[in-house]
């Protein structure tokens, strides 16, 4: 699958809080409606200005703190396609796949906001079609392969019921 | 071989050696949720076709982060964990209860060698009992609560060897804020942490758990003591056994280690917006504050609030600051009464809440306003954390937060206790 989009540039140590504030995440499970306020408290109107299929891309780290899937959740239902980030945070990195939302490694000072990219997921290469270059990025382990294959940890268990690691 | 807690446990399940990088399947031992993420984890549960729990026993509910409920959409999330839990036969512990931090130790179910994952980031707690215990999001703790699995990468281990007796006036509070400014917000990310050292064995159990609860904030995937007499001590007030016999671990088997001397470590605060980045108190002395909250996973316990009773003892906090308090637990409240504790710090003005999450996490409790400065004994002060993203945070200790009320600016507690 090749995704295209556009770039949208955030800093390091982007934390789950800021992609979906605790004021709303209590509240509800409308994820339609937490998509809204995807990074409300540091960039207003963001939500705004993503084209569906866009990309965030961030520096390191990104996804550290609480463990609130309503995160990925927020991201995906906000339309972005995929999060391309210098590292991730582990719980952020594990729930992003289980609820269906490519992740890549890359050197992300390499892109700049509103850049024009594609992602090859399967081939794990990055094109950078505004500056004309590629990177490659490593596969993802096995069982995350297999959960991002399925459509995401749900629809993996309602094929095997269990995990299947191989 | 003897390898890392973090690999002695690993192998202990799986019934092999096992090395850092293999993905293994595991059996968890516990698994909980809490009304930020277990509405969403039974969404998953059903929609995975999921019927019955694979351990009743083994599952539990905590209703902490808005508890009470402050509006009618938390209490529709919160009336759907009950039906859940009641259906289910889960363990269900409603608000009032505690932070599940607190709770899911204090009531037993946490034993050194288990694993555990909680759907919460600061499940890495309970690691101050020698268990690997690691939060997770709703699907995975949806996947866990029907098949009683989980899949893990076992991670590298980063030692840190703490040696030296903490100064008067400084904590465990202190000393992982400290580690936290040194290694910084993802110095141990997809990493286990442990800790060992002269300072570790002097800690008490409950600060013990403090230094475990922000593991996940230099990024860790889990934080481990190994049980010791204390350990095995506080176990056996709460009726579990400790079994699992831990070997000497192999020190060629850590990816790193870092070694303090700590004891002429001074009190440490974390300036907004970031939990790492921490300097010493004095720097920051004297900052006007509006608000100081007492509470939390991190620093909410008996021995927290004693040490704020005892620096607010005869004293009124100033009167342009709110002391905002919330005890860890009911239990942790009712020895607080017993002790008198309680009389102290509201006699001084602090306001009490339900023991739970407090204002922490901003949905609730006491959220500050615009261009407010909050100093607190919790664990994060990202932008917006306590529900204001134009209101700073600072971190400190309990002895700090209660120091700072009284001059209604950021104080050293030194100057409280002799």
């Amino acid at each position: 699958m090749v995704l295209k989009g556009k770039v949208h540039k955030f800093g390091d140590d982007i934390n789950t809080d800021y992609i979906i504030s605790g004021r709303y995440k209590f509240k509800t499970l409308d994820l339609k409606e937490l998509a809204k306020h995807v990074m409300e408290d540091i960039y207003p109107n963001f939500y705004q200005r993503i084209r569906p299929g866009d990309f965030i891309v961030a520096g390191k780290n990104f996804g550290c703190g609480s463990s609130r899937e309503q995160a990925p959740l927020a991201i995906k239902y906000a339309g972005i396609a995929a999060v391309l980030a210098k590292s991730f945070a582990r719980i952020f990195y594990r729930n992003s796949i289980n609820v269906g939302l490519p992740l890549v490694e890359v050197d992300a000072d390499r892109f700049k906001d509103g850049d024009e990219i594609e992602v090859d997921l399967e081939k794990g290469v990055v094109r950078n079609l505004t500056r004309n270059f590629e990177l490659e990025f490593p596969p993802y382990p096995q069982i995350m392969r297999k959960i991002l294959q399925d459509g995401g940890l749900i629809e993996h268990f309602k094929k095997y019921g269990t995990f299947k690691l191989d | 071989m003897r390898g890392t807690l973090t690999q002695q446990i690993f192998s202990a399940k799986v019934g092999r050696w096992v090395k850092p990088g293999e993905i293994v399947l595991v059996d968890v031992d516990f698994v909980m949720g809490q009304d930020g993420t277990a509405p969403l984890a039974i969404k998953a549960f059903e929609e995975m076709g999921g019927e019955k729990v694979f351990a009743e026993k083994k599952v539990a509910f905590v209703i902490d982060h808005s508890a009470p409920s402050p509006n009618q959409g938390v209490s529709e999330l919160h009336k759907r964990m009950r039906d859940f839990a009641w259906r289910q036969r889960i363990v269900l512990y409603d608000i009032g209860e505690g932070v599940c931090h607190q709770i899911i130790p204090e009531k037993g179910h946490v034993k050194p060698g288990s694993i555990v994952i909680g759907a919460d980031s600061h499940t890495c707690t309970y690691g101050a009992l020698g268990a690997f215990a690691t939060g997770v999001g709703s699907t995975d703790l949806a996947a866990a609560m029907i098949s009683g699995k989980m899949w893990f990468k076992v991670p590298e281990t980063i030692l840190f060897k703490l040696n030296g007796k903490l100064p008067t006036g400084v904590f465990s509070k202190d000393l992982i804020l400290f580690l936290i400014g040194q290694v910084t917000a993802d110095g141990a990310t997809y990493k286990a942490v442990e800790f060992e050292g002269s300072t570790i064995s002097s800690l008490s159990v409950d600060a013990r758990f403090t230094i475990c609860n922000m593991a996940i904030e230099m990024g860790g995937k889990a934080g481990l003591i190994a049980p010791d007499e204390k350990t095995r001590a506080w176990l056996e007030e709460r009726k579990v056994k400790a079994d699992f016999e831990f070997l000497e671990p192999d020190k060629d088997s850590y990816e790193k280690v870092y070694e303090f001397d700590v004891s002429a470590l001074e009190p440490q605060i974390a300036v907004p917006h970031r939990v790492d980045n921490v300097f010493p108190l004095s720097k920051y002395e004297g900052t006007r504050i509006n608000q100081a909250f007492l509470g939390t996973c991190t620093n909410g316990r008996l021995e927290d609030l004693e040490i704020a009773a005892r620096i607010l003892k005869g004293k009124r906090i100033h009167p342009e600051v709110r002391l905002i308090v919330a005890p860890a637990s009911r239990k942790v409240l009712l020895e607080a009464m017993e002790k008198g504790i309680i009389s102290v710090l509201i006699e001084a003005g602090a306001v009490l809440v339900t023991p739970g999450c407090g204002c922490c996490v901003g949905t609730h409790n006491g959220v500050p306003a615009s261009g407010e400065v909050v100093i607190s004994s919790s664990n994060r002060n990202f932008k917006g954390r306590m529900g204001n993203p134009d209101s700073s945070i600072f971190l400190a200790s309990p002895a700090t937060v209660a120091a700072s009320a009284i001059e209604g600016r950021i104080a050293d507690p030194r100057n409280y206790l002799n």
